[in-house]
């Protein structure tokens, strides 16, 4: 798979985990390809940090409702609303987020680790972006799962604990890469799905975590 | 309903001294006060510190140079910032790194819930947000409390000399009205500031915002300024 094909297929998987009226935040990048693949009759509430309750599809230049300068998402890019949807201002937004009204949120992860802590905001002395709306939504969202590349560039990003400063403790419920599904359980990551591309062993040689296999593993391809 | 004064965006710029402290509504430039950030420039007023989500962008929706507050870093007029992400701003990083500009970060929420408390009264925020994170070192955070066995940070108030405010429609009353996302902070910042300025794209008679649709309320709003329409 090159790079495209593996944020697709695991966009993919990712869509497994809604249900019909979810009310869902995306991270930016890969998550943001997760409604492409939404299973039919599975209509989400996309939830943007930035002031949107239901954001619509990207509108493009010419769209009668493309307005670059009102209407935009986290990233800066033109955005637009949903039929049925509306716009929140940002206190009343994080309180959302925060009050547990947020179904789930998905996003990438810079290491994650066998206790659920992520980190994804900081890398101490070189690149410092900030936090944004990361912290809140790791804390407030009902469900948070990592979705991203197994490694950098065949290096481990799962560890038994993030060296990384965290964005969050204890939060993250399940990773989604194009090799498995992790799920973060008290007893440490249990592998419930395969890519069946993959061996377990290849899986564990790139994964700096040790990792129970479920009993019953299923393939991530149906 | 008493008028709020109308100045220009020149006038606005030249009330602010340096070492302010300004909060600009705002999120990547949109709702944000562009045209008294314009003059703010000119002017070459320093040493001011910046709250806002972030620090605009170095190039605007239709490669316009500069687009909001991002052209103050540039200028090297900013000291200090306390926003949530930056990273749409390399500038900063470059300051940051060079020892000449004080960067604050602190998650989104926080912020807004920070700025709500400044202008509400409230002496802190009660935030799960940041525990076991570096924001329990932030000059921001005051400390950490447990209740009912859950661990909170106590998150200072934020309060500024002035706000200023990017609104898509504005009564000569100071009502504002937002257009789709630009809400964002404006409508906390307004009222958490010594000195709060509405710029605004369409000046309106008193009347035009219907009673149920005002955003901020004109009460909280000293200046208005007439700005670009988009």
């Amino acid at each position: 798979m090159d790079k495209n094909e593996i944020k697709a297929f695991i966009a993919k998987r990712c869509a497994k985990e809604l249900k019909d009226g979810d009310v869902v935040n995306l991270g930016i990048g890969l998550p943001t390809m997760i409604p492409n693949y939404l299973p039919e009759g599975v209509d989400l509430v996309i939830h943007a940090e930035l002031g949107i309750v239901g954001a619509g599809a990207t509108p493009k230049e010419g769209d009668a409702n493309y307005d670059p300068y009102h209407v935009v998402d986290a990233g800066g890019n033109p955005a637009s609303v949903a039929f049925g949807g509306g716009f929140i201002d940002s206190a009343t937004n994080f309180g959302l987020i925060r009050g547990g009204h947020v179904d789930a949120c998905f996003l990438g992860a810079l290491e994650v680790d066998q206790e659920g802590n992520l980190a994804n905001w900081i890398i101490p002395g070189k690149r410092m972006p900030g936090m944004g709306g990361a912290m809140d939504l790791c804390v407030g969202a009902k469900n948070c799962i990592v979705c991203m590349e197994h490694t950098a560039k065949g290096n481990p990003k799962i560890f038994e604990k993030c060296r990384l400063p965290l964005t969050a403790s204890h939060c993250v419920k399940k990773i989604i890469t194009e090799m498995c599904v992790l799920e973060v359980t008290e007893k440490g990551l249990v592998m419930t799905e395969i890519n069946p591309e993959f061996t377990v062993d290849q899986v564990k040689a790139v994964t700096a975590a040790p990792i129970t296999v479920a009993e019953n593993l299923k393939s991530m391809i149906d | 309903m008493a008028k709020k004064p109308v100045i220009t965006a020149y006038e606005a710029a030249k009330m602010i001294p340096d070492g302010a402290t300004i909060m600009c509504g705002g999120f990547l430039g949109c709702g944000q006060a562009r045209a008294i950030v314009k003059e703010l420039v000119k002017l070459g007023t320093k040493d001011l510190t910046l709250i806002a989500n972030d620090m605009g962008r170095a190039v605007g929706p239709m490669g316009e140079e500069f687009f909001g507050i991002a052209e103050l870093i540039h200028n090297h007029q900013v000291k200090r910032v306390i926003a949530t992400h930056v990273g749409m701003t390399p500038e900063v990083g470059e300051q940051m790194n060079a020892g000449t500009l004080e960067v604050n970060l602190i998650p989104q929420g926080s912020m807004a819930e920070c700025i709500r408390a400044g202008g509400a009264g409230l002496g802190g925020v009660l935030t799960p947000v940041g525990v076991d994170t570096l924001i329990e070192e932030s000059p921001l955070c005051m400390g950490k409390q447990v209740i009912n066995g859950k661990e909170y940070l106590l998150m200072a108030p934020i309060h500024a000399d002035f706000a200023l405010l990017g609104t898509y429609k504005c009564d000569e009353a100071g009502n504002c009205w937002y257009k789709g996302t630009m809400r964002n902070f404006n409508t906390v910042m307004a009222t958490a500031a010594d000195t709060v300025i509405a710029e605004t794209e369409y000046l309106v008679p008193v009347g035009e915002i219907e009673p149920e649709n005002i955003h901020t309320y004109g009460m909280c709003v000293d200046y208005i300024v007439e700005g670009e329409r988009k």
